[in-house]
């Protein structure tokens, strides 16, 4: 009983590897480091002896780079470790591979503005999700791929709402059964090749826990946690319930010497782990370091597990990043002031700090002494408290997403449900559980405040896709009519969607972090608006260390890492571009959120 | 028996939830249908988005789309020739085609099946 406590947890591994069953899951918001705790997982399973096989759908992955081989759409055995296979799969290609195999028959037989209707129509987020879960099907079920394998691990997990959509008789009556009929978000499953059979195994795997461990993946941060809360909540719903979490990239008290800011970064992150959501407490839980290696090639993943950080060898001090020149906050706000008025839309994934931003946004130009209107669908009002009322200028309000939500779902199951059977409402409830129906919902509750746009600035924090803005826009159609019919008798005319489309009536900026997966998810958002004509205005890279003087080697580390993003965020993605700094303190209040624009980089 | 086809646009989701706004013709219609199933009527349905060879293989319907576009969908056929394009059949409409088809239709069925819907004048 001398023994000191720390050598007991040494020796403890991680509660996530204890007996592993057939199936391990990693899910978690886009960045958290699922892909790298896959790999390393994969990694430790086979080093003990087990024959497994690594699945990876992050298209920023890189698992063959990390392995040295090319891996690709087939299961390739991994030369460097014994035992490991990988295989890799692009959830985009597949949804492409199953658009082509729909449309490229029909492609110069059918009208163009007809063939591109179509092609619209399998664009959106269910599509990919459906695809992919249609390449994983394979995997789940019994089937002469996997029979080699004790392993397989998922860096990737089907959301609750694809898992239930499956599970809905309603939803395949008259359809896959058939082979046609009207299919509700299934829809993209009509030309797949799977039998209903199969999808039924596949999912009837999914929930088993003999067979299944499903791992929530965090940050120590409450965007991450949220997320993790949230698909826990809807996994547990289908009788998921026995999830464990992974807590990734924990900054190390001892890192936090000398360097006031490492200090504020552990504190916060150590607030908001005694503060774990209700759901999330329960669960088997571990924590895993932040390194100060990157987490690429062999060796720093085979560390990666280790709870015995300490007895690693201290990475060398690296030298301070060099100095970035980058424009300011402030000086995109400049340019957005010189028109007066208009719609400054902030877009971005979850957790990126698109609220905060867009406060910021509106307070510098407040501080110019434009009058502005601050919506904001972030459920964490606090940031908006402290603003209402302080500035001469600036309005705030704001939209619960939830509460809009649930309006329009009642509204849309009382009036347009009435007449449906129960197998036909429990489909048209689970479409409404889709995120395009939040996404919708909070859009068109944004959409009075947009009208203000002409006389004030307006400033959000969200966003439609531009998928869902095809879609809104009634497939273009409508807009093209009165595009047709006002064209010729010369008449000034606009769209809600031309407001959108118009660089001096709206500016959407792009809100990223320094990391490779939230940059390359921030650059697939680009790509879908621009399908919808929108060129997004500025790119916002926000909490950037490398914008920062920092001490601790550690931060130093992740500094340096930053400067690649950065550079591809300049050079390729956005055709201008702000950096915000990483504060000590949170950016509350007008103070600090002047901090965030003013901090020249 | 009548054969109807009903070539719908290309949508996500047959409520159109996914897309806009839930189109409450598209329940209506999702209701009539089942009810038209039900009755014995032979009624099959095509959604340009999973099944556009459906569409560009059937001459009437492949024409009406080059010269109009998507506005001339939802097209119902009726033994292969167009009925309506641009809307959907009322439950009336399905009725008629079921009436037509029933062996044995009640008396004043009979009379609006001959050749006039209303019955009134032929």
């Amino acid at each position: 009983m001398a023994l000191p406590v720390t050598r007991l947890t040494e020796s403890v591994p991680m509660k996530f590897l204890l007996n592993p069953p057939r199936f391990l899951f990693f899910t978690g918001k886009g960045g958290v480091g699922k892909t790298s705790i896959a790999c390393a997982t994969a990694i430790k399973l086979a080093t003990q002896g087990q024959r497994v096989l690594l699945v990876s759908t992050d298209p920023a992955s890189n698992v063959g780079q990390v392995f040295g081989i090319t891996i690709g759409n087939q299961i390739t055995q991994v030369a460097d470790v014994p035992n490991l296979s990988a295989l890799e799969i692009d959830p985009q290609a597949a949804a492409q591979a199953y658009r082509d195999r729909i449309v490229g028959p029909v492609r110069g037989v059918l009208p163009e503005a007809v063939v591109k209707g179509i092609e619209e129509q399998l664009s959106g987020a269910c599509t990919t999700e459906i695809a992919a879960f249609d390449e994983f099907t394979a995997l789940l079920t019994d089937s002469v791929l996997t029979q080699d394998f004790d392993h397989i691990v998922f860096d990737t997990a089907p959301t609750g709402h694809t898992i239930r959509m499956l599970q809905l008789p309603g939803a395949w009556s008259g359809f896959l059964a058939e082979g046609k009929g009207d299919a509700s978000c299934l829809g993209p499953l009509a030309g797949l090749d799977k039998q209903r059979t199969q999808y039924t195994a596949a999912v009837d795997a999914l929930a088993d826990p003999l067979r299944t461990r499903l791992v929530l993946v965090a940050r120590a941060q409450a965007a991450t946690l949220n997320e993790a809360a949230r698909t826990h909540g809807e996994l547990a719903g289908i009788g998921l319930t026995r999830q464990y979490l992974v807590i990734n990239g924990v900054f190390p008290e001892s890192e936090t010497v000398h360097d006031p800011l490492a200090r504020a970064i552990f504190q916060r992150e150590q607030a908001v782990l005694t503060h774990l959501p209700e759901v999330l407490r329960d669960l088997p839980t571990d924590q895993i370091e932040l390194k100060a290696f990157n987490l690429f090639g062999l060796a720093a993943l085979k560390q990666l597990l280790d709870t015995e950080s300490s007895a690693l060898p201290t990475p060398d001090v690296p030298p301070d990043a060099p100095k970035i020149k980058a424009p300011s906050l402030a000086s995109l706000v400049d340019d957005i002031a010189a028109e007066g008025h208009g719609l400054v839309m902030l877009m971005g994934k979850g957790g990126v700090g698109k609220t905060t931003l867009a406060a910021a946004v509106a307070v510098e130009l407040a501080t110019r002494g434009f009058p502005v209107h601050l919506s904001t669908s972030d459920p964490a009002a606090h940031l908006m408290e402290t603003l209402h009322g302080t500035m001469e200028h600036l309005t705030v309000s704001r939209i619960d997403p939830h509460e809009v939500t649930q309006q329009y779902r009642a509204a849309v199951l009382a009036t347009k449900g009435a007449k449906l059977d129960a197998a036909g409402r429990a489909v048209l409830e689970e479409d409404l559980r889709s995120p395009c129906t939040e996404e919708i919902a909070v859009f068109q509750a944004f959409s009075r405040v947009i009208r203000e746009a002409g006389k004030k600035f307006v400033v959000m924090d969200t966003a439609p896709t531009g998928h869902t803005l095809l879609l809104l826009d009634a497939t273009g159609a409508y807009h093209r009519d009165i595009v047709r019919q006002m064209g010729s008798s010369g008449r000034h005319f606009t769209t809600p969607m031309m407001q959108l489309q118009d660089p001096k009536q709206t500016k959407v900026l792009i809100v990223t972090l320094a990391e490779t997966t939230p940059v390359l998810e921030a650059a697939n958002l680009q790509t879908d608006l621009r399908r919808a004509g929108i060129e997004p205005w500025a790119w916002v890279i926000n909490s950037s260390i490398a914008a920062i003087k920092v001490t601790s080697p550690l931060l130093k580390a992740r500094a340096r890492n930053e400067l690649v993003e950065i550079e591809a965020v300049a050079t390729r993605h956005a055709t201008r571009y702000a950096l915000v700094p990483l504060l000590e303190e949170e950016p509350i209040g007008v103070q600090r959120l002047q901090q965030l624009s003013e901090q020249e980089a | 028996m009548k054969k109807v086809q009903i070539f719908d646009p290309a949508l996500c989701c047959s409520s159109g939830v996914c897309g806009t706004d839930v189109d409450q013709k598209l329940v209506d219609f999702s209701a009539d249908v089942d009810w038209a199933k039900q009755s014995g009527l032979q009624i099959e349905r095509f959604n340009l988005a999973q099944q556009p060879m459906a569409f560009a293989d059937n001459t009437a319907v492949k024409g009406l789309l080059e010269r109009s576009g998507e506005a001339a969908l939802p097209i119902t056929l009726v033994d292969g020739e167009v009925a309506f394009a641009g809307r959907y059949p009322t439950r009336d409409d399905l009725a008629r085609w079921l009436g037509t088809a029933a062996a044995v239709p009640e008396a004043p069925d009979a009379a609006a099946g001959s050749c006039c819907s209303g019955g009134a004048r032929c």
